[in-house]
């Protein structure tokens, strides 16, 4: 395509953006509201997803001790455990200390299971020296004498996909069925320009312009409506982004998951709602085209 | 050149507008199109620029088969067509320049030559001083001239020209058709579509006259006979 014919595409396109006035509203709003949610159901998905990698990850395993188990027999546990291939570090961690701790995560009211009716177990964190050491690892302390359970990050990561799993089926369903709101609505909007200028297209197609030709300044103009549309749902996801980050992290200080850093991350997301918005816009005005373009 | 062979149009309505044409139009030939309305007048011209596609036959125009041609090439055969109607169609909020430069501009001619074209074709329907008015500025009969002047800007090898006089006076529609045979004197060919039987007994051409869908004559330098038996 020559500049000329560009350059005169993309006034075209402007000027009809102006000229549909409340309808490129409407068209503009549904583009937002969709990129908004498709925005905030992406950044949490792939923290989600990210978190649940790093509890995969998590080399540790939580080997639960008997309770009534003395000094003597905890310290022969350990050697136990000591002497496994893939151990790297074993600390021990009373129930009283874990006690504390869920105290910590969940609130003052856990106080009442101290003392004596503390229904916790005195607990040796095993580390292995490989994340896929772990099963093995707990596997084996399992069958050790004193020990209750051995737990590893294996499970709750299970749980943790099941979720990602219902967000992403859910998510998708909710983003898809939005996407084709605005694309409907962007259709619409164009059609109204398309009507208008009918007699324009008529002597556009009668004095030789090609398909293309004609079909550029509307695709521009859906381009537009998409690349607007996505102005606000970007300033949201990026500020909401890194404020929630900022205080998430805090949360999160304690233990080994840490959300996306915001940085390449947010660059990401932003491409991503910029093309998807263009995308729609442009496909909306491709669907109103066809109709009026059949010679 | 534009040939028809056995060429019939049937519309959904099971209307036969079209029944056997079997037409030869040479380049650089004047022709007049004629008969009364619902005949298939509008149909024999509309099926000559692809806007209409034959149900059965042959239609060939310049090098185009149109009974084959894909659509993405219809552009192109339009671009070796200048087409002008009752209506004139032109854009009102264009001026008289731009009105004729866009059809060059659709078809991405270079912004110089279009100026230079604009100008030349614009003096040709002596409407050059026009040039920045509206349409609306202008008499129905100068506003004919522009959409001729726009058709012929890519200087085709075939106008076609549907009832170009009819909503013009006779002595402006006397100056449309100066205009048209200098066109034609220039090697263009020219097909009219008219009612208008002081134009045709006045001007001398082939005369196609169709009625319910047939050519019921093809004659040189034929006359409007209906005029003469209808004295209107």
């Amino acid at each position: 395509m020559k500049l000329a014919t560009f350059k005169r595409h993309l006034i075209e396109s402007f000027k009809s953006l102006k000229r549909n006035g409340w309808m490129s509203v409407a068209a503009f709003s549904a583009v937002t509201v969709t990129l908004l949610l498709v925005g905030v159901l992406l950044s949490v998905l792939m923290n989600v997803n990210k978190i649940a990698a790093d509890v995969e990850n998590d080399v540790q395993v939580r080997v639960l001790i008997n309770r009534g188990t003395t000094q003597a027999q905890q310290t022969k546990l350990k050697n136990k455990l000591e002497k496994l291939a893939e151990v790297k570090k074993i600390t021990f961690s009373s129930k009283e200390n874990e006690l504390s701790k869920v105290v910590k995560s969940y609130g003052k009211g856990f106080k009442l299971f101290g003392g004596d009716g503390n229904p916790l177990y005195d607990v040796f964190i095993v580390q292995a020296k490989k994340p896929q050491q772990t099963v093995r690892v707990a596997q084996q302390a399992k069958k050790m004498s004193f020990v209750y359970d051995a737990k590893y990050g294996g499970t709750s990561a299970k749980k943790m996909f099941a979720i990602v799993d219902n967000i992403q089926k859910w998510g998708l369903g909710i983003s898809l069925l939005l996407l084709f709101v605005a694309v409907f609505l962007i259709s619409n909007t164009i059609r109204i320009t398309i009507l208008s200028r009918q007699n324009e297209i008529s002597i556009m197609r009668l004095v030789g312009a090609t398909n293309s030709f004609i079909r550029w300044p509307f695709i521009l103009e859906g381009a537009w409506t998409g690349l607007f549309g996505a102005v606000i749902p970007l300033v949201i996801v990026n500020f909401g982004y890194v404020w929630t980050h900022r205080v998430l992290s805090q949360a999160l200080a304690s233990t080994s998951y840490r959300l996306l850093t915001p940085g390449t991350f947010l660059l990401e997301i932003d491409a991503l709602l910029i093309l998807i918005g263009i995308f729609i816009g442009a496909l909306g005005a491709g669907f109103s085209m066809r109709r009026f373009l059949k010679i | 050149m534009i040939e028809f062979k056995h060429v019939f149009k049937k519309y959904a309505n099971q209307v036969v507008a079209v029944n056997d044409f079997n037409i030869k139009i040479q380049q650089g030939e004047f022709v007049y199109v004629i008969g009364p309305s619902g005949a298939g007048k509008s149909t024999f011209i509309k099926m000559m620029y692809r806007e209409e596609k034959p149900t059965s036959g042959q239609i060939k125009v310049n090098d185009y088969q149109l009974e084959e041609i894909k659509n993405s090439k219809v552009p192109f055969l339009r671009r070796e067509l200048g087409v002008v109607f009752q209506d004139f169609k032109l854009l009102p909020k264009l001026t008289i320049f731009e009105n004729v430069a866009y059809a060059l501009q659709v078809i991405e001619k270079q912004p110089a030559a279009i100026k230079a074209r604009v100008e030349h074709v614009l003096g040709l329907v002596k409407l050059a001083s026009k040039a920045p008015a509206f349409p609306n500025e202008l008499s129905g009969g100068e506003q004919q001239r522009v959409a001729i002047a726009r058709a012929i800007a890519n200087e085709p090898k075939i106008l076609i020209a549907d009832e170009p006089t009819g909503n013009l006076d006779p002595e402006t529609a006397a100056g449309i058709m100066e205009i048209l045979e200098r066109i034609n004197q220039q090697g263009t060919t020219v097909v009219m579509a008219t009612h208008n039987s002081h134009l045709v007994n006045e001007y001398r051409h082939r005369v196609i006259e169709i009625e319910g869908g047939r050519v019921i004559r093809d004659q040189d330098e034929g006359r409007f006979f209906q005029d003469e038996a209808s004295n209107f």
